[in-house]
């Protein structure tokens, strides 16, 4: 019985890992597009649309420069994608563990998402 | 601009393949290629090597679905240590003088070239035998087992000393956010050498926690400004290029001769570290 209990929480554990891998090669492949696009931009206009050593790092100015196909709030763009994918794994993670019914590690992995949302507020406090 | 832009991205290339040929993370390069080389400040060098760590990690992470040695659950607990550690480490670089990140680097580079050498010399640890889970595992689920495609088997596994591997997972992640690097070295010591988690699902692990911990820091560093998009935006590419020729080319190269030329290399560039922290050389 628990071995059967056992091979049960195996296949769909082989199951939720591979969903993880298609979200993680799609958010790769989706980040290094658009870095790739911000690069090319900036190759052939030459200009970055900043000022020199300026740099765009809110959401409200990387917003406002995508709209303006900006070189440099492109590359921003991709580059925050990048960093998301594995947040997006941690988040694909928690769907898992429900799913599993582990309460435990539904919270567990909650709170190691609560600390990365904490880590952009902290960044942002510009500490 | 475009020069720039275009050395970044061969760097980047460099790195990443070299990084999956002797499997370490790109930031071990990157770092005193940015700082050394090109005359970069070592918070803008961190930041960008942050982002390489990412790119490295999720690439490679990919890969290392397909074999089942990952352990998810052993995952997630320690990433509460490794990036509360890492956004600790991200606000100290942001308080420190950058010499004394460069002294540090410098440190962390020769300890990894004893490392290296250790290998070499064939020191490989043997996985531990007959370990007890201790309470604290039990009740967090953390054994597991893996397959081996070696001896074609099945192994289960046990996990011990929890508490003593969730603080050095912090300290993984401390020196991963102040340094940019993705301290793969140390978080293999807290799973492999205190947990007694053998050592195939403890890389597999650590290189899932890498980027999970790097997504912490780099999270600061991105909107503190740290990271600049005509560095980090061609190097994230060209380490995504370079990580699949070095999977690639990994069945035709001997990564022990590779191994063999690079411990010198990283030696020097250890030293060259420190004494730049120091002012002796610029």
């Amino acid at each position: 019985m628990a071995k059967k209990q056992a091979d049960i929480t195996k296949k769909e554990m082989d199951h939720v890992e591979d969903v993880i891998g298609r979200v993680m090669q799609v958010g790769v492949i989706l980040s290094a597009i658009v870095i790739v696009l911000g690069v090319l931009m900036l190759f052939i206009t030459g200009k970055s649309g900043y000022p020199a050593g300026v740099h765009p790092d809110t959401f409200a100015a990387i917003g406002k420069g995508i709209l303006a196909f900006k070189p440099y709030a492109i590359i921003m763009l991709g580059l925050f994608l990048l960093i998301l994918t594995p947040a997006l794994r941690v988040l694909v993670s928690i769907y898992a563990f429900w799913e599993m019914h582990d309460s435990m590690y539904v919270w567990i992995t909650t709170l190691v998402m609560v600390i990365l949302i904490i880590a952009m507020v902290i960044g942002s406090a510009g500490i | 601009m475009v020069e720039t832009t275009f050395i970044l991205l061969l760097v980047g290339i460099f790195a990443g393949s070299l990084g999956a040929l002797l499997g370490i993370g790109g930031g071990m390069i990157i770092i005193p290629i940015l700082s050394v080389m090109l005359g970069l400040p070592m918070r803008y060098a961190i930041g960008a090597s942050v982002i390489a760590v990412i790119a490295t990690s999720s690439g490679a992470t990919i890969a290392y679905l397909k074999d089942d040695l990952l352990n998810l659950r052993v995952a997630m607990f320690l990433e509460i240590a490794t990036t509360i550690g890492a956004i600790t480490g991200a606000i100290l670089t942001g308080v420190m003088d950058g010499k004394w990140l460069e002294v540090l680097f410098g440190i962390f580079l020769i300890y990894s070239t004893y490392n290296m050498i250790q290998k070499l010399r064939g020191k490989v640890k043997v996985d531990a035998t007959g370990v007890q889970d201790d309470p604290l595992a039990r009740k967090l689920k953390l054994q597991g087992s893996y397959y081996d495609q070696l001896d074609m088997q099945e192994h289960s596994y046990q996990v011990t000393h929890v508490p003593g591997g969730f603080a050095m997972m912090y300290g993984a992640g401390l020196a991963s956010g102040l340094l940019g690097i993705g301290s793969g070295v140390f978080k293999v010591i807290a799973m492999d050498t205190i947990m007694k988690m053998p050592l195939k699902p403890s890389s597999a692990t650590s290189n899932l926690m890498m980027g999970v911990t790097a997504a912490a820091s780099a999270t600061v560093y991105f909107f503190n400004g740290s990271i600049q998009p005509h560095i980090a935006g061609p190097l994230a590419i060209g380490i995504l290029i370079g990580a699949a020729i070095g999977t690639r080319l990994m069945q035709k190269i001997r990564p022990r001769l590779l191994r063999m030329i690079f411990v010198p290399i990283l030696f020097i560039m250890g030293v060259q570290m420190i004494l730049k922290g120091f002012g002796v050389m610029h």
